[in-house]
């Protein structure tokens, strides 16, 4: 099986490279590229992102193909994605972080900032908080409820169709922190940062029939 | 709920770590990379890297560290220590640094701070404060704690926060190493006076001065070394006490 890292110089990727090289080990092939041809050949593809929503769609259209060889991956030839941060907010229609940008709209629903209740919530949310999952989803198998994940942003996508969201996080409000559409997966928490749940969460994507 | 965390410190010099009383008198106790794996086991939230390499030819080898270490931990490394240019950053990032700790350079050119949050997310940026009292003021200290600055503590970190710091690493100077606790007034002020993270660093004696840190200090983090380090306390146990103490942290 072969499974490609998303690299479209979103920021800090090799945290992700490590982890799903450690889960990996020689039984699936990791590649790191933004080559559209290996992108199309492969089995899954992992969407990373960090920085801003603004910078990271930036970041994609500046690779000439890569938007549209990623919609096809994900939309008509449905294999398995995972977005992971930014690559999950990416699913949505809209970002309003820096200024509106439109996102990749595979799952429909918008990214706002996270309201920090009158700076009662200190932004970004960052460190380790628990997920409640709200839909049996693959990617969480041999992962118990209010297990912790480890977070660091401070917008949340907020999807129009809640039967999408399959965890949720407690901070200011119950923030998505995980969502499955058919064959498009993804977590606003860091799996390659939260240890070694983190590390089965990876191992059930990568286990993805 | 999120969880107030818990972070060990390894202060490494030429590759090895030890940790300083009063920034002097170093002690060496061992391989960092084995150590941060020992931490992350222990439930460490997340592991923090401080390079004191002085000599500018050895300066590399913590690449090599961290790149080892990142292969080994899955929880967030921070790495701070001689942190000079947006590039420096790119480089500690590549080697599977999470974030970066920036002190000196963020005090000398806040455009590195601007910059580098710009280019890879306030996220990674965490700003370093090292304070000092003097008088009714605390003043930000540069160079590991040699030079001062003269600049007023918290009006510095409210402006980090503006330029794009993701998280402030406070140091108490006058705590540091004492292990007489956390200069709690400094914390609480810092943290007060800005809507992002802080870390409480710096005098960390026991385990109530974690408590204090969070309950007191308003810390979202609490940073540690000799404690763990010499193996006074495990992770695991400071973890039980503040949440015996009904802090809530990650076990």
């Amino acid at each position: 099986m072969n499974v490609t890292i998303v690299d479209y110089n979103s920021g800090n990727i090799s945290s992700v490279i490590n982890s799903f090289k450690e889960v990996a080990k020689k039984k699936v092939k990791i590649e790191v590229t933004s080559d559209l041809n290996k992108i199309k050949s492969s089995d899954k593809v992992v969407l990373p992102g960090q920085g801003s929503f603004k910078s990271c769609v930036e970041a994609l259209k500046k690779i000439n193909g890569l938007t549209e060889t990623l919609n096809e991956f994900a939309t008509t030839y449905k294999k398995p994605l995972l977005g992971i941060c930014v690559g999950l907010q990416m699913f949505a229609d809209i970002g309003y972080e820096e200024t509106e940008t439109k996102g990749l709209g595979w799952i429909s629903g918008k990214v706002s900032k996270i309201d920090n209740k009158n700076g009662r919530f200190k932004l970004p949310h960052i460190g380790w908080n628990q997920i409640n999952i709200v839909k049996e989803s693959k990617i969480f198998q041999n992962i118990e409820n209010n297990s912790h994940m480890y977070f660091v942003h401070s917008y949340e996508f907020v999807p129009n169709d809640k039967n999408v969201i399959s965890a949720t996080t407690d901070y200011s409000s119950n923030i998505v922190c995980s969502v499955e559409k058919e064959n498009i997966f993804g977590t606003q928490f860091h799996p390659e940062k939260s240890d070694k749940i983190g590390l089965t969460l990876i191992q059930n994507f990568l286990n993805l029939k | 709920m999120l969880k107030n965390r818990i972070i060990p410190c390894l202060d490494v010099k030429n590759g090895r770590v030890v940790k300083g009383i009063n920034f002097v008198d170093l002690k060496d106790a061992g391989d960092p990379v084995e150590q941060a794996k020992i931490y992350s086991d222990g439930g460490a939230d997340e592991i923090c890297f401080l390079d004191i390499t002085a000599s500018n030819e050895n300066r590399d080898i913590i690449y090599d560290v961290v790149k080892k270490t990142s292969k080994k931990c899955f929880v967030p490394l921070t790495v701070g220590g001689g942190i000079r240019s947006v590039e420096d950053i790119n480089k500690l990032l590549n080697c599977g640094a999470d974030k970066v700790s920036i002190n000196t350079a963020a005090v000398e050119n806040s455009k590195v701070v601007i910059d580098s949050s710009k280019k890879f997310g306030s996220q990674c940026i965490v700003v370093a404060i090292d304070a000092k009292k003097n008088g009714d003021k605390w003043e930000v200290f540069t160079h590991g704690g040699r030079n001062n600055s003269r600049i007023n503590a918290l009006k510095y970190a409210q402006e980090m926060e503006e330029k794009g710091a993701g998280e402030l690493l406070v140091t108490s100077m006058d705590r540091d190493g004492t292990q007489a606790g956390y200069d709690i007034e400094l914390m609480s002020k810092i943290s007060s006076e800005v809507n992002i993270p802080v870390i409480a660093s710096g005098g960390v004696g026991n385990l109530d001065h974690l408590v204090d840190g969070i309950k007191l200090g308003k810390a979202s983090a609490v940073l540690a070394a000799s404690i763990f380090h010499y193996g006074k306390h495990s992770v695991k146990e400071a973890k039980d006490y503040l949440d015996s103490k009904g802090i809530p942290v990650r076990i």
